[in-house]
């Protein structure tokens, strides 16, 4: 049967390319790469990383990214769900907050930009009115060396993402009884909810927490953005070397991209000892039986957080809409004086390359993971187990930091005579595409009642023919909504795209990222909008798609 | 054809070392065999084992013989063993006459004669001309009767009933009740039933079996 092949495929897509990377990352590092005459192992590719002046603080940079956007965003969501969940508020505040999840990380991270920048919407709404400014202030907001607009960008966009698993996870507890219980015991809502809740929830979001840690403190585009830029973090420099035409500077990244493997487990070591702080102030705070009842300032809080951080973002979308079609647009003025198509017009021949290759690595790579994901569920459906240790396997592309095996993997494609075709990109797409559809469609494919197939078996029916006719179109929606995730993934895409497709195969990712210290909004804003408008496109076709197939059946509906 | 119904020879469940279930039985066309027990003695499973989707956690053994084939040495769509569950489970994106349409088996050739089949099941069951219907906009009732054409349209060898009358309110239960008794007898079809309801097994007018408790 071919799904006997499906688990052992996906085990080694996720975790092949990740060996292999990373064992072509840390031979560079400590000398070894025979091709660039690196013959002997030596420490000169560290001393030399221990030389660059600045990596230190670097290095900090990455860190204190990584752990301050992810408690952050996990500080807001935590609050929000203990506060609200269950309640109406709570429904309409997931349908806002949902659709923000598809947005690109790097078209996010424009639009935030474009937003609080000294000349940003903000600015522009509050001048001269408020402020007295005739001309943007001389002020360091985007790329402030603190890296705090870096961190914010970060917050708002792994909020919807924490939430989204959050959600997944709620289900799985008891949560209006216990909100009745811990209620009918004088605790305020919060406080019964993260003492009674809080715990089982968090065991189960625990990996996707590593996982925006791993990604907040490697992450490259956003850091080009939104990041300072002396100096960089640590992977924008990474990728600074890299790039450069010098080949020796290859064993100074690789073991660059060794030290952005030890920050990343750094940062994941501190959580690990911040998880046991915070569960330790909890479970104290618990055996003093506080009650904390009146928490009404903190649940508002919460909740406006939540609204912030998805206003932002919207308004920043917005932004980069308007500033696509702007015509004159002067400071302090709150809209452009005129509004034209020039920008996309002048912008359009540029454009169809870098689509053509978004969209086919996109639905490419889509495909592939889709069909690995069946195989795997229908493998888990014949034997009846449930790989707990596949499941961490999943994780794993989203845990181990981009850059550390991607430097590997791009050399030995390079040596293997594979670099920069669309095959490679497909490939490598794949690695990151591959856990997201899985993970979008495993629930709704596990909760299928089992008894239809049987009821089909009865009728004569074979295996194949229950999947097409009676399994997937009743899983359309699931399984459309779980291609739509894994596109919007790999549309988004900016490090293994740059990397494997070498400057010759680019995307709107890529391209948008590289016009980020040109400066030009109007051209930022058309290619920031594509990328944020292809995932939505998806999802559309994954809603639009099923509700017109099945229109006559109700049950169908959502 | 020689119709002998269906052969249970030494048929013997267990989960692990509890032994659940071991039956020798004939059950003959037309003929109801009731299997009663508590809920967890293991009834189902037999239906499982008879219909070839038992769960692996189970270990099992003997012989299933419908005719002389021996149905255990067949993959579960090759048994024809119609099953109804105590949930309709009528297919939600096929129509009425969509679900029986995807039932009636192939050596059936000819779109007419296929809708003429399925439109007659129909009538069968009281529901003559709702074959254009959404299942979901069906009563309770309706679906059952449906789910009980479903069946009966695709030719099966035996029929498995799990339960099939316990969600019914009780005067939809009855007529249910007769229905698929009638229904089986006419169609000559030995039948297997698991319930816990003293009334079913009155009804079913068979042999009865206690297991378990």
């Amino acid at each position: 049967m071919l799904t006997r092949f499906g688990p052992p495929a996906a085990i080694l897509l996720l975790s092949g390319p990740i060996l292999a990377g990373l064992a072509g990352t840390i031979l560079p590092a400590v000398g070894y790469l025979p091709a660039l005459g690196g013959e002997t192992f030596s420490l000169d590719p560290l001393r030399q990383l221990a030389a660059a002046p600045g990596i230190g603080g670097s290095a900090l940079l990455s860190l204190r990214a990584g752990l301050a956007s992810a408690a952050l965003s996990l500080c807001v969501v935590m609050l929000f769900v203990a506060a609200w969940a269950g309640t109406s508020a709570f429904s309409r505040i997931q349908h806002l907050i949902s659709p923000l999840l598809s947005v690109p990380h790097a078209a996010a991270a424009f639009g935030f930009a474009f937003l609080i920048a000294p000349s940003g919407l903000v600015a522009r709404l509050a001048s001269p009115e408020l402020t007295g400014w005739q001309r943007p202030p001389d002020l360091l907001i985007v790329n402030d060396p603190m890296g705090l607009s870096l961190i914010a960008g970060l917050v708002v966009k792994e909020i919807p993402f924490l939430l989204l698993v959050t959600l997944a996870a709620l289900p799985q507890v008891p949560l209006d009884r216990t909100r009745q219980l811990a209620a009918s015991l004088g605790y305020g809502r919060i406080a019964g909810f993260l003492y009674c809740l809080w715990p089982l929830v968090y065991r189960q979001i625990r990996l996707p927490v590593f996982a925006v840690i791993a990604f907040a403190s490697s992450v490259v585009d956003v850091a080009v953005i939104l990041g300072p830029s002396t100096p960089p973090t640590l992977a924008v420099r990474l990728i600074g070397w890299m790039n450069d035409p010098e080949l020796s500077m290859r064993f100074l990244a690789s073991a660059g991209a060794l030290l952005q493997l030890a920050v990343t487990a750094a940062a994941i070591l501190i959580w690990l000892a911040l998880e046991r702080f915070g569960a330790a102030v909890l479970r104290g705070f618990c055996m003093q039986g506080r009650r904390l009842r009146h928490d009404a300032v903190l649940r508002w809080l919460a909740l406006g957080m939540m609204l912030a951080s998805a206003l932002a973002v919207f308004a920043g979308l917005a932004g980069l809409a308007l500033w696509s079609v702007a015509g004159l647009w002067q400071f302090p003025e709150t809209l452009p004086r005129s509004i034209s198509l020039k920008t996309w017009v002048a912008t359009a021949p540029r454009v169809v390359e870098p689509l053509a290759t978004t969209l086919a690595a996109g639905l490419l790579s889509t495909a592939v993971a889709l069909a690995l994901t069946l195989l795997c569920l229908m493998r888990e459906d014949e034997t009846g187990a449930r790989g707990r240790r596949a499941a961490a396997l999943i994780y794993l592309p989203l845990i181990v930091p981009q850059a550390a095996f991607l430097f590997g993997l791009h050399l030995l494609f390079l040596l293997g005579g594979f670099g920069a075709s669309l095959w490679a990109l497909v490939f490598v797409h794949l690695v990151f595409v591959m856990p997201y559809v899985f993970l979008s469609l495993s629930d709704p494919w596990r909760a299928f009642d089992r008894r239809f197939e049987a009821i089909a078996a009865g009728l004569g029916k074979s295996r194949l023919e229950t999947l097409w006719r009676v399994r997937l179109p009743m899983l359309a929606r699931p399984v459309l909504t779980a291609c739509a995730v894994g596109f919007a993934v790999s549309v988004g895409l900016y490090l293994p795209t740059v990397l494997i497709g070498a400057g010759r195969l680019t995307t709107i990712t890529t391209e948008a990222v590289a016009l980020a210290s040109g400066g030009n909004r109007r051209v930022i804003g058309v290619y920031a909008f594509l990328q944020m408008l292809l995932p939505l496109a998806g999802f559309a076709v994954a809603t639009l798609v099923p509700a017109l197939l099945f229109r006559r059946f109700r049950a169908m509906r959502v | 054809m020689d119709h002998q119904g269906l052969r249970l020879d030494g048929v013997r469940i267990a989960l692990g070392t509890r032994a659940l279930i071991a039956i020798s039985h004939a059950v003959a066309p037309g003929e109801v065999l009731t299997i009663m027990g508590p809920s967890g003695s293991g009834k189902s499973t037999l239906l499982a084992y008879v219909g070839g989707f038992l769960d692996k956690a189970f270990t099992a053994c003997g012989r299933v013989l419908a005719d002389d084939l021996d149905l255990t040495a067949l993959p579960p769509q090759e048994r024809h063993v119609g099953i109804l569950f105590q949930d309709p489970l009528l297919f939600p994106h096929m129509s009425v006459a969509g679900n029986l349409l995807f039932a009636i088996p192939q050596s059936l050739k000819g779109r007419a004669a296929r809708e003429a089949l399925a439109e007659e099941a129909l009538a069968g069951v009281d529901l003559a001309g709702m074959g254009a219907r959404d299942p979901d906009t069906l009563s309770g009732g309706q679906k059952a009767r449906v789910a009980l054409a479903r069946v009966l349209v695709s030719s099966p060898r035996a029929l498995l009933l799990d339960e099939p009358f316990s969600k019914l309110d009780a005067d939809l239960r009855l007529q249910m009740r007769q229905l698929v008794f009638s229904k089986a007898r006419d169609s000559g079809l030995p039948v297997i039933l698991v319930t816990h309801d003293e009334a079913d097994a009155e009804a079913a007018g068979g042999p009865i079996l206690r297991i378990g408790g």
